[in-house]
């Protein structure tokens, strides 16, 4: 134990379940993991300030790594009526997320290196999660020109994932020379795949209830084909792509297929898509519009299949915050998104867990060592593949009881935004803890200090002590 | 019934309850006086949002025919390009005392949402909402039919559907909220529904629907049907090209005077052609088959008020009011001046 140790920053949580199905004991010090096991108690119990640890029983909850989200929507800087840096990871935390990356549609968009650092750094001073601003691949997502990719990565945000989300990399041409350029600092391209033509004007999946309810369709055809295309143009440059928000059985099919002849694709499902179908879109209601939209049955399916059986690597909330004033309104011209920061990982757990498609090691895979991978954190996620934590990793921790059933009240989220469209559904699962590099942002379901606040009060603790000292 | 949103939802029974309901309204538009009591004292506000002149006519003189107030409330565009939400624009109409809103608007769903959103407690009827329904529309469509099928058996239509008959939708489906509140009410009225159109406006899923699908018009009209109805091709929908031209569309989709003549030879004597209006003559029909005797589209205007008259009652009146079908119907009361 170093010289330095702060008793404060001792933390023993008793009798939880690890993802391999274990139970054990985990002793976070000096923001790491220290033990996991029997040695966790053991050293706390013999350590000098074991007195001073806080202790947290686990028992009958889950032990996750933290939960890293790779498609966040916190709308600052520009948009802060729907959402702040502040309000979004707060929700983060909440729902058990130690690392959002932030989407880089703001006002002004986040396609410079200014920018994604103002989001870094709001990100730090708000200290409910670690923020990682996603910097945009062309000039205002505008498809023409590339953004200063280079600049973005050497930037302090250190941005390794690019996306303009909300807009396609339509131009082949574009997305060839993006896929080629961030291979210089082993970046990342994000795609939102939607074809822009095939859905001009699309309000909902097509299909029959499209033609029924009278609302343009959104075929699924328009995603598979940018995701065919794209996963061509990765394997021709040899560079990786992530394919956004996947939302259709043909989507699952075509990632399957490049996984097989080994193109380095990797993509996310959302919560969302795990759960609801079209058939909502029958009660006209705007929160449920999303992009892209709500699909059938048997899509849902096959993302859960493709999930459990690897094709699909990560779940991405695409936390989509919208004021009401843009929700209630005519569906034609509401705002596309749904919350989901504060909900994934109840939906998940009911669609994937306890259809008994995935175990917990499952979910810490999709939910936090995978896209910490893909989004190269070294920070997060750090947990082999059988489930084991990595000792003397950052202390990021995810607490989870899985046993209780509530009702879904956005009305009590801390988003700013109240368009869930899990509103009344029972989901099972409650997050209780959460440390974020060691420092208990989230204790016993509620918000409890942020890691900059907490820093301060110790940093102040500090102060005091030494001026008594000096004072006596 | 508390609103009128589509006919998909609508029953057999309600379908002929308001067929049968306007079959007695259809009978004060023969009188010197064309006014009944019935709506006194009730306010319906007539909230278009959307270019209308004959719809919104014809719920006006409907509205006035039961004597009921009409606030007639337009605007181009967009509530939200105003900056007034239609939450905000319906409360405000309500709290001017509508009991009915009678709302044509250009998104389709925008009926149903209005109704479920619990912004307002009035009575709701979707004069069309975008590409996805008309239901009074169909219900006028139907009463014709159904006036036509009964003249040809010499019966009363009252409580009568249309069992066996044979109905044709031709043109632009895909666009269309009449072709849609036809094809879900004919069928559940016992209607054999053809639609026949281009490939590229027929919707995608049409496979689940209860109809028959033909990409030729001709087929259609050598099954010898009872009625063709015509729909307008919507060139403002059409934001890319959905046929060749406006000539090869004609030659293959248009009611041109020698498909007329099929129609005249094919055996059903009373064979009508419908249209909802307004008519591209020239390009859907040709002036032949417009001002043909068979088409009867000034007869489903006449009809489109006793529809209306019929929905305005039963949603205002029928909660605190006798049935219509009842002997106190009201051809049985005493008109007011």
């Amino acid at each position: 134990m170093s010289a330095t140790f702060d008793p404060r920053n001792r933390y023993l949580i008793t009798g939880g379940t690890l993802p391999d199905g274990t139970t054990a004991d985990v002793l976070i010090e000096d923001g790491l993991l220290a033990a996991v096991g029997q040695d966790a108690r053991a050293r706390a119990g013999t350590s000098a300030e074991a007195a001073a640890a806080e202790t947290i029983n686990a028992t009958g909850r889950i032990i996750l790594p933290g939960l890293v989200d790779l498609h966040t929507h916190l709308r600052q800087p520009g948009r802060e009526d729907s959402e702040t840096v502040e309000t979004g990871t707060r929700a983060a935390a909440l729902g058990g997320f130690t690392s959002v990356h932030a989407m880089a549609n703001s006002t002004p968009v986040a396609d410079s290196a200014g920018v994604v650092e103002q989001v870094w750094q709001l990100g730090r001073e708000a200290g409910w999660c670690d923020v990682h601003p996603v910097g945009a691949v062309t000039v205002g997502l505008g498809g023409e020109r590339l953004a200063e990719l280079g600049a973005m990565a050497q930037s302090r945000a250190e941005v390794r994932v690019f996306s303009d989300d909300g807009m396609c990399v339509w131009d082949p041409v574009m997305m060839r020379r993006a896929l080629e350029y961030v291979k210089a600092f082993d970046g990342v391209i994000a795609q939102h795949a939607q074809e822009p033509k095939l859905t001009d004007g699309a309000q909902m999946n097509e299909g029959a209830l499209s033609s029924v309810l009278g609302l343009a369709g959104w075929p699924a055809v328009a995603e598979e084909a940018i995701i065919a295309r794209d996963v061509l143009l990765a394997q021709h440059v040899g560079s990786r792509l992530h394919v956004c928000h996947v939302s259709t059985a043909g989507s699952v099919e075509i990632i399957r297929w490049a996984k097989e002849r080994g193109i380095e694709v990797t993509a996310e499902a959302t919560p969302h898509h795990l759960l609801l179908t079209e058939e909502l879109v029958r009660t006209y209601n705007p929160v449920y519009k999303v992009n892209p939209p709500l699909r059938r049955e048997e899509d849902v399916m096959a993302l859960r299949e493709g999930l459990a059986d690897g094709t699909i690597d990560t779940i991405g909330t695409d936390h989509a915050p919208h004021t009401a004033e843009t929700k209630e309104c005519e569906w034609t011209v509401a705002a596309m998104g749904m919350t989901g920061l504060e909900t994934a990982l109840p939906v998940v757990q009911q669609a994937l867990v306890d259809t008994g498609l995935m175990d917990w090691a499952g979910i810490s895979r999709i939910l936090s060592s995978t896209p910490a991978r893909i989004a190269r954190l070294t920070d997060q996620g750090r947990i082999s593949s059988e489930g084991v934590f990595e000792l003397g990793a950052p202390a990021n921790l995810t607490v989870y009881d899985p046993s209780v059933i509530r009702a879904v009240d956005p009305e009590s989220h801390a988003t700013k935004s109240r368009n869930s469209p899990f509103r009344g559904m029972e989901l099972p699962g409650q997050v209780t803890d959460v440390f974020n590099h060691g420092h208990p942002v989230v204790r016993d379901r509620a918000l409890a200090t942020p890691r900059t606040q907490h820093q301060q009060n110790q940093h102040q603790q500090q102060l005091k002590q030494q001026t008594g000292s000096a004072q006596q | 019934m508390k609103h009128l949103l589509s006919t998909q939802d609508l029953s057999h029974a309600d379908a002929l309850r308001i067929l049968d309901t306007a079959e007695e309204m259809a009978t004060v538009s023969g009188r010197e006086v064309k006014k009944l009591p019935a709506l006194r004292g009730r306010t319906v506000v007539n909230l278009f949002l959307e270019d209308s002149t004959r719809t919104r006519i014809s719920f006006e003189a409907a509205a006035k025919r039961l004597s009921a107030d009409v606030i007639n409330f337009s605007g181009k565009g967009t509530s939200v390009s105003k900056g007034e939400s239609l939450k905000d624009t319906v409360q405000t109409l309500e709290a001017i005392g509508a009991d009915a809103i009678v709302m044509r608007h250009w998104a389709s769903g925008a009926a149903a949402q209005l109704a479920d959103s619990g912004w307002i407690r009035s009575a709701v009827v979707n004069a069309g909402d975008g590409t996805h329904e008309h239901p009074t529309q169909a219900l006028l469509d139907a009463f014709t039919l159904r006036r036509h099928l009964a003249l040809r058996h010499g019966t009363a239509p009252h409580g009568t559907d249309l069992a066996g008959m044979k109905v044709v939708i031709v043109g632009d489906i895909l666009h269309s909220r009449v072709a849609r509140s036809n094809l879900w009410l004919l069928t559940t009225l016992g209607a054999e529904v053809t639609l026949a159109a281009p490939p590229t406006l027929v919707p995608v899923g049409v496979g689940d629907w209860p109809c028959t699908v033909t990409y030729s018009l001709d087929e259609a009209l050598a099954g010898a049907p009872d009625a063709v109805m015509m729909l307008r091709v919507q060139s403002e929908r059409m934001h890319d090209a959905f046929f060749p031209s406006a000539a090869e569309y004609t030659r293959s989709w248009g009611l041109t005077d020698e498909r007329l003549g099929m129609l005249e030879a094919s055996g059903v004597e009373d064979a009508v052609i419908m249209h909802p209006g307004p008519m591209n003559r020239g390009l859907e029909i040709s002036a032949a088959a417009a001002d043909s005797t068979r088409n009867t589209a000034l007869e489903q205007v006449a009809n489109g008020v006793s529809i209306r008259m019929a929905v305005l009652y039963l949603l205002l009146s029928a909660s605190d009011s006798p049935d219509p079908s009842t002997p106190t119907a009201p051809s049985d009361r005493k008109a007011t001046a």
